[in-house]
């Protein structure tokens, strides 16, 4: 058919990477894969949500807990010291990937949402009060929102939403207007989970600096889909998953710039973020170590890094080339339909989502039928309640894509949905 | 990669597992009865002097039922049992087949009730993930009996486990 020639990268190839690709399903969901009923090729548009994990990533983990598993930090033995070396270099690997200038700047946490939490703790409840403001988009996701809206409630401070116009952008107007004097932290997210809104990160990073304030980029989903240098944009911080970008779980990165975490106070206290302790007193290890109490997830962050270089591998042009690719082509096949919503800009300016609703099919009921073709999205408020209110909807259907995926998945979802309208019609 | 294409609806009906959720083991009866009801909801609407009034929701899901229950002059016998609210097909359905079936029931029955009343009445196998949309409206009705009784003290029902 030729279809490759015709993607930005090596769909082909990559593919031959992640053998969950080739499973089937439909079967018991308690014997995954195994059941007889498990006959139906799967299409996986769900990746905004997890991205799926290369056999090198996989290698990955196995190697450190088949090869040199141990603590890091704590022993003068081989094993600790390699495990340790591996471990502090998937933070320079990371550091290098995002244009951070080195380890110190690089705080491995949990995932996005520990991120925020960490700013939110350890910078805001110190650094907030009454008399400040926390500017946020109507767009942000439950990690930034929430996290916020808490620590405003406990500090006095107040909160305020950059409006989201009927296109699905940021009025920038707007930002002007609610980022004053007052405002000590703007925390906006690069790309929408919801809407596949780019927003102008730099543009809001100079409207904050211009007050003094700092800025936090929610890069959930930017990181993994398109090149990012934070330097460029010059956020204060930035934070993304691991498991976005074909990494595990439960691991994920702060970035800081190294004055702004030289001068926080510790999120977590314990072990290994420690310099010297006595009975009353204690003092802190460097940076980032400072940041990361206890035993970390060392196997996470080593193939974390592993993630890293399978997607410099790709090239991360290339695959916002091909993410922006299939929005498109998503966008454009969903608007064939008469009675389909889709949410946020338009298909040739958006990240590689689309998130949509079927006149007269709920989500939950269309991700069901979908599912039965094995065709697998995401249905519901994608941790976006408010935007969803503000949309006038309860949930909507998403499709999300990333460098594995290929236009004829979509066309498995559109025939999905065309099955699904016809059935509620 | 394998590209299976175009399905007509009548085989894709007689394959499918959510079909078979929304059609009932892959009877043509049950799929009427359940999209049925979702498409033309029975006893839909408000009453004018319910006994008692009771709200809930899936939070994740944003399903919605508000259910009126009018009783006989024993006070313990649902009388008459309407509904209204927003939401996928399984709970919507699941409120329109309760208030056809609860009148006549006493109240202690309505209590005795559970999970697999509800997947029976539904007639179909309920996917883990979907049960709370099916048990929405009969957990509502079964809170607000309670509160009108003055057992429970909640303004809303939510289905969160």
């Amino acid at each position: 058919m030729g279809v490759q020639e015709s993607y930005p990268i090596d769909v082909e190839a990559i593919r031959a990477d992640f053998p969950i690709l080739d499973r089937l399903v439909g079967g018991d969901v308690e014997t995954p894969g195994q059941g007889p009923d498990d006959d139906t090729p799967l299409y996986y548009l769900d990746n905004a949500a997890t991205s799926h994990t290369p056999e090198q990533v996989v290698e990955a983990i196995s190697d450190y807990y088949r090869g040199y598993n141990a603590n890091v930090h704590r022993g003068i033995h081989q094993l600790s010291q390699e495990a340790s070396v591996a471990y502090e270099e998937a933070h320079d690997t990371v550091a290098d990937f995002i244009g951070a200038a080195g380890r110190e700047e690089i705080v491995f946490t949990k995932n996005t949402t520990e991120a925020e939490n960490l700013v939110a703790y350890a910078w805001g409840l110190t650094e907030l009060g009454p008399d400040d403001s926390v500017v946020l988009s109507e767009m942000e996701h439950h990690a930034s929102l929430v996290t916020w809206q808490q620590i405003a409630k406990r500090t006095g401070a107040e909160v305020r939403y950059i409006r989201v116009d009927d296109d699905g952008y940021l009025d920038m107007d707007h930002a002007a207007e609610l980022i004053d004097d007052s405002t000590a932290m703007v925390s906006v997210v690069h790309v929408s989970n919801t809407l596949g809104t780019v927003n102008p990160v730099a543009d809001l990073a100079d409207l904050a600096h211009d007050h003094d304030a700092l800025i936090f980029v929610d890069g959930a989903q930017s990181a993994p889909t398109r090149p990012v240098d934070v330097e460029a944009m010059d956020a204060d911080f930035f934070a993304f998953s691991g498991h976005k970008m074909c990494g595990p779980t439960g691991i994920g990165a702060l970035y800081g710039k190294e004055a702004i975490l030289e001068s926080m106070q510790p999120y977590l206290y314990g072990g290994d973020m420690i310099r010297r302790v006595t009975y009353e007193e204690s003092t802190w290890e460097d940076l980032p170590w400072k940041f990361e109490a206890g035993t970390p997830s060392i196997a996470q962050g080593i193939a974390f890094a592993a993630a890293v270089d399978y997607m410099e591998e790709i090239g991360m042009d290339a695959v916002q080339a091909h993410e922006e690719l299939l929005a498109e082509y998503a966008y454009d096949r969903l608007s064939e339909f008469d009675g389909v919503d889709i949410y946020g800009p338009p298909g040739d300016d958006r990240g590689g989502l689309v998130a949509f609703n079927v006149e007269g099919v709920h989500a939950h009921d269309l991700s069901s039928i979908v599912n039965d073709h094995g065709v697998a999205i995401r249905a519901g408020d994608h941790c976006t309640q408010p935007l969803h209110d503000k949309l006038g909807i309860a949930a909507s259907a998403r499709a999300s894509f990333y460098v594995y995926n290929t236009r004829e998945e979509i066309d498995e979802l559109i025939d999905a949905v065309t099955d699904a309208r016809d059935l509620f019609a | 990669m394998a590209h299976t294409g175009p399905r007509t609806p009548e085989s894709f009906y007689a394959k499918v597992p959510y079909l078979k959720l929304l059609m009932g083991m892959g009877s043509d009866m049950y799929r009427q009865q359940i999209l049925d009801h979702y498409k033309n909801p029975r006893n839909h609407g408000e009453l004018e002097d319910p006994t008692f009034t009771h709200v809930g929701e899936n939070p994740s899901c944003g399903d919605t039922i508000k259910i009126d229950v009018r009783l006989d002059d024993d006070g313990e016998t649902i009388d008459y049992v309407s509904f209204s609210g927003d939401g996928c097909a399984i709970s919507q359905a699941s409120a329109s087949m309760l208030t056809e079936r609860l009148p006549g029931t006493t109240l202690g029955e309505l209590a005795e009730m559970d999970r697999d009343d509800v997947v029976e009445m539904l007639g179909v196998d309920i996917s883990p993930m979907r049960i709370k949309c099916a048990v929405l409206a009969e957990k509502v009705i079964q809170d607000g009996a309670k509160i009108h009784e003055g057992d429970l003290d909640i303004d809303e029902t939510t289905t969160e486990e």
